[in-house]
């Protein structure tokens, strides 16, 4: 439970003021990585506040005004997700805060009635399915490891959750995979450049609006790599390492592999979940019941 | 001081192009020029676009697709001509379906000429627009506050 | 005015009206016979509930020996008819179900209870008010509803016969019995009222009389015959454990240690699993879709099917930690699972709703039958909140069906446009179905929290987890394509008629307001049942609350953010490449031609279609009821 009520608003409000900051240095550093990978010199590392910015300077055309609101919705409810995760509160409540405010994106590309935002919309919404089961599992094993559900709980109990929940972790990321849009399963949107269906999902929204959008996705960042944290939080070292190497993994895979069908996505993304999370999360329960609760 | 100039976004239209400037466009993309250094990215949707480059020349069948994309960039925008195509039709000027450059179609604000231009010159003009583009902005802005302190009068 | 008399008033009031509704002739007399019959109700129940919340469980002693012999006389009468009408449409299985049914029923009356006198037939406690609630609010808005759909219904189809007098009669008498249903203590009692509502649904399915209409109407009361024929075996097994009749007594029953009261809790949640429509008898269900919507509002969603679930919530505790009761569960995790996939590959938007409404029936049995005691908590929050979201989803998808011909969710595209306020309901509703911080989500987490504690609960948290994501897939892209603004479209909300709006508006403020005041519902009613019956209780962690009352405040005040937009707003087309646009929805093609936009959802019914899942369903429910059979023929042996 939450001891201290202050505490956890004050740790909402940091997230609030310094995800962002966070959120955009690591989209900075995710560039500046890919590029020396791929042999260029890349863009300096505080490029993402440059985009951002001149996002915000742009004029906002929309296909209808609706779509305002969509994205306004969006971001405002990932912010709270994750100002959620980092109060401490409960982990469920947070998959499900998320889940709803991606749904808002969803809606704002299906409203504008264009081919590639429908398309872009249908397969961000297989995303959102394929990811679902697991990091429902990652919640339900958090909580059979340390007995809570509650996010400051499971910071504070001390036990070395990755060692309960390898498999978890495994199929942790690649939901972060997913959620950060990288390939193989950048489906719906991808980063710049590497367009498919022109931009998917946000091929509609024009200066402002992807400002928002791509803010958001720094929120994000921060509440994704938090969840990675919290499988080493036994130390916070060893997380925070954890965490650089998680992401430069995810980076790895995403220049060396190509992009997969939404079929080829949904069926390894609940095959992952069903056999590694499952089995997991049995040998755990068998453990608890059989061996030493 | 605007970002527009750290963070110049280009969508890039073969009008009629034969391909050759086109692949020079793309070459500047590459690890031996690499474009993405000054944050230029290569979106393919106009309206996350400012920095229009359009290659090759103006026919019956591209003017409106022309016309359509240039309409759903968002202002402020620029428009380069990128090779003699765009610029002026170039060595398909007579033929009876070229209309002539893009410029007679929509406004164009940076001409790169040759045949094909080469990849610094594609890069220098782009970065002269970056320079155009800063100007417009400081103007939508200058329009925006003029409009509402008439607004303001008005009320 | 004793609490006595005011079930007595909610059983008979409605069959008044019923009468009434029988014998009206002129159009604006049945308007104002209905509209006062629904305020009455509305307000009996809620009455009801300002007396009776605080009172715990109450057993009232009413009925004599002539009620029960009425009762005989009814189900006897109505038996004949159904065999006059299976052996008139050539219906054998009907025939030979209502026979085994009437020939036990026969042998359960005049043999074994001949010398019994069970008296204390009525009750109250909690979630008898909840249900009370349901059936005394929904219920009676249905009906109104159905006023004016029913009057647009006959318009639209001229060659189907108007017996709306026949109509109105059965939604009343079907209302009455609910109320016995939910409010009897003697389960002779329950079982008389359950064959109502049975012979209700039949004779709604097959209003209209088509061929298809009266094949899908046999095949849910076979079903439903099927059900009955178990929980008449359960009422023998009593009347031989007990022959002096103290266990037809439900409270006395459910109390009276395991042992005695597996067989029947098994034999009649079989009956229960007939009802509501669960594997391997979801077929009737989607089968009723071809029944006006109210019916499919009314019985199918909130009301009829629940009763099939309440009586397997009632016998939670008994099936809790028993193998049975595992078995009962997993049948309901099952069809969860499966049906929510189905409903994926649907593009019929009552079939859908079907589906849906199938899915989240089995999770409430599913909680039942492991019968925790947070599991039973989040079984009766199941219930509310679904039935009011989906009703309200029935309702406006009858109403767009008749303002744009056609049900089909393809067809409905651009809807926000066509009929702003409707798919602004429609977007509540279905919100409410899947999205936090409404009731259903809050019900499905509470139901992975409660699955954590509970004996082969992972098994459940799987089902969970992967019919979740897939319910949330089918809603959204539903929603999506209603929200879609496809401009210059023409709006056809115009000639639905006021008091339908009422009825809609009504329901889609429920769903709001009772995802905001759940925890005074939680606290009031649903605590002190399942703390009196399991001896602890749920309670959600208060800060938890808070942040979703806040999280419901914020979905509520962001709407308002679009009244700030900009004078100066640029209003563009959607992007096609490039493509010359001729017109909103049509683009310049290739070789001169002008194409359309046709923009369609992903149904994927390679991978969800309904054939395939349907049988494996089937297959392994029946599987799981007949394991559960052969373990109870172990104990009665």
């Amino acid at each position: 439970m939450i001891d201290e009520p202050g505490y956890s608003v004050i740790s909402a409000v940091v997230y609030l003021l310094l995800a962002p900051v966070i959120g955009g240095l690591v989209a900075g550093i995710d560039r500046k990585v890919t590029a020396r990978m791929q042999g260029r010199v890349g863009p300096p590392v505080l490029q993402p506040f440059y985009d951002v910015g001149k996002l915000f300077e742009k004029e906002n055309p929309v296909v209808t005004t609706t779509q305002n609101f969509y994205v306004l919705s969006y971001l405002v409810f990932m912010v709270v997700a994750g100002a959620l995760f980092f109060s401490g509160g409960d982990m469920l409540l947070v998959i499900f805060a998320f889940t709803l405010s991606h749904i808002f994106l969803v809606l704002g590309a299906y409203s504008s009635y264009s081919p590639y935002s429908h398309i872009g919309a249908e397969r961000e919404l297989i995303q959102i399915i394929a990811y679902e089961p697991m990091i429902i599992f990652t919640a339900v094993g958090m909580y059979m490891v340390t007995k809570s559900f509650f996010v400051s709980n499971i910071v504070t109990s001390g036990l070395p959750v990755i060692l309960y929940l390898p498999g978890v972790f495994i199929g942790y990321l690649i939901v972060l995979t997913i959620k950060l849009r990288k390939s193989p399963f950048d489906l719906s949107t991808s980063h710049h450049a590497h367009q498919e269906i022109v931009k998917g999902v946000t091929t509609d929204f024009a200066g402002p609006n992807l400002g928002k959008i791509e803010i958001a996705h720094w929120y994000e960042y921060v509440f994704l790599l938090g969840v990675v944290y919290l499988f080493f939080g036994f130390n916070p070292l060893i997380a925070i390492a954890a965490i650089i190497v998680a992401y430069f993994l995810e980076i790895l895979i995403d220049n060396t592999t190509s992009r997969v069908k939404w079929q080829l996505t949904l069926r390894s993304a609940w095959l992952v979940a069903g056999t590694l999370g499952i089995v997991n999360l049995g040998v755990l329960y068998y453990l608890r019941m059989v061996v030493a609760p | 001081m605007t970002y527009l100039k750290k963070s110049p976004w280009i969508i890039h239209y073969d009008a009629s192009s034969c391909n050759g400037c086109d692949i020079e466009v793309l070459a500047a993309l590459t690890p031996l020029y690499d474009v993405e250094r000054f944050g230029i990215v290569n979106t393919g949707n106009p309206k996350h676009a400012d920095i229009f480059l359009v290659t090759g020349s103006v026919n019956e069948q591209n003017r409106q697709v022309l016309i359509n994309t240039y309409e759903q960039i968002p202002n402020p925008k620029v428009v380069v001509a990128i090779g003699i195509c765009a610029t002026s039709g170039g060595i398909f000027r007579e033929c009876y379906n070229v209309m002539g450059g893009i410029d007679k179609v929509i406004p164009v604000d940076v001409y790169v000429p040759g045949c094909a231009a080469r990849p610094e010159s594609i890069i220098d003009g782009v970065v002269k627009s970056l320079g155009i583009l800063e100007m417009k902005r400081q103007a939508m802005s200058e329009k925006k506050t003029a409009s509402q302190m008439t607004a303001g009068d008005a009320a | 005015m004793q609490i006595s008399q005011l079930l007595i008033f909610l059983i008979l009031f409605p069959l008044l009206t019923a009468v009434f509704m029988l014998l009206v002739r002129r159009e604006a007399d049945r308007t104002w016979i209905v509209r006062i019959s629904a305020v009455v109700i509305c307000g009996v129940s809620l009455f009801l509930l300002f007396m009776a919340f605080d009172k715990g469980s109450l057993v009232y002693r009413f009925g004599s020996e002539r009620i029960g012999q009425l009762m005989f006389v009814i189900e006897m009468l109505l038996a004949v008819y159904i065999l006059y009408l299976g052996i008139k449409h050539r219906k054998t299985i009907t025939v030979a179900l209502i026979l085994v049914q009437a020939g036990m029923l026969v042998f359960f009356e005049t043999g074994l209870i001949s010398a019994i006198h069970p008296v204390s037939n009525l009750f109250i406690d909690q979630f008898s008010i909840i249900m009370a609630l349901i059936i005394g609010i929904i219920g009676t808005l249905i009906c109104v509803y159905s006023l004016g759909y029913m009057d647009t219904y006959h318009q639209l189809h001229a060659e189907i016969k108007d017996r709306r007098n026949m109509f109105f009669f059965v939604m009343f008498v079907f209302i009455a019995a609910m109320f016995g249903l939910v409010l009897s203590n003697n389960l002779i009692w329950v079982f008389f009222f359950w064959e109502i509502t049975t012979i209700c649904s039949f004779v709604l399915i097959g209003y209209s009389q088509t061929p298809e209409a009266t094949n899908n109407a046999f095949l849910a009361l076979s079903m439903n015959l099927l059900g009955g024929v178990a929980f008449v075996g359960a009422l023998i097994y009593l009347a031989v454990v007990d022959p002096t009749g103290k266990l037809f007594a439900l409270d006395t029953l459910l109390t009276s240690g395991y042992a005695l009261a597996l067989v029947p809790a098994v034999l009649i949640s079989f009956a229960g699993i007939t009802k509501a429509a669960l594997m391997p008898f979801s077929s009737w269900l989607v089968g009723a879709m071809v029944a006006p919507t109210p019916v499919s509002a009314l019985l199918h969603s909130s009301t009829m099917v629940k009763a099939g679930v309440y009586i397997i919530v009632r016998f939670a505790p008994v099936l809790s930690g028993t193998p049975e009761g595992l078995m009962i569960a997993l049948v309901g995790g099952i069809t969860f699972l499966l049906a929510s996939f189905i409903a994926i590959s649907q593009s019929n938007a009552k079939r859908v709703l079907a589906y849906s409404t199938i899915a989240n029936l089995g999770l409430i049995v599913a909680c039942a039958g492991v019968g925790t005691y947070n599991l039973m908590w989040v079984a009766i929050l199941l219930i509310i909140f679904h039935a009011i979201a989906k009703s309200l989803l029935f309702l406006c998808v009858g109403t767009v069906e008749h303002s744009i011909g056609s049900r089909d969710i393809e067809d409905m595209g651009g809807l926000i446009e066509r009929m702003p306020k409707v798919a602004l309901m429609m977007f509540i509703g279905m919100a409410g179905m899947f999205l936090a911080p409404f009731g259903m989500v809050i019900s499905k987490w509470a139901a992975i929290e409660a699955f954590t504690a509970a004996p082969f609960g992972l098994v459940f948290i799987t089902i969970l987890a992967f019919g979740g994501s897939a319910s949330l897939f089918f809603w959204s892209k539903w929603m999506g394509k209603i929200i879609s603004v496809m401009r210059n479209q023409e709006n056809v909300e115009g000639n639905i008629k006021t008091e339908m709006w009422t009825v809609l508006s009504i329901l889609t403020a429920l769903v709001v307001i009772v995802a905001l005041i759940f925890p005074l519902i939680s606290s009031m009613l649903i605590e002190p049942f399942v703390m009196n019956i399991y001896g602890e209780t749920t309670r959600l962690a208060q800060a938890n609350l808070t942040i979703m009352i806040l999280m419901l405040a914020l979905l509520m005040i962001m709407p308002f953010s679009m009244l700030f937009q900009r004078r100066d707003q640029v209003i563009t087309r959607p992007y096609m490449g490039g493509r010359p646009t001729v017109g909103e929805m049509k683009f310049a093609g290739s070789m001169g031609t002008t194409r359309d936009l046709v923009l369609s959802n992903y149904y994927m019914r390679n991978y969800f279609g309904e054939e395939k899942l349907f049988m494996i369903g089937v297959l392994l429910c029946w599987g799981l009821l007949l394991i559960a059979g052969v373990m109870i023929a172990g104990v009665v042996l």
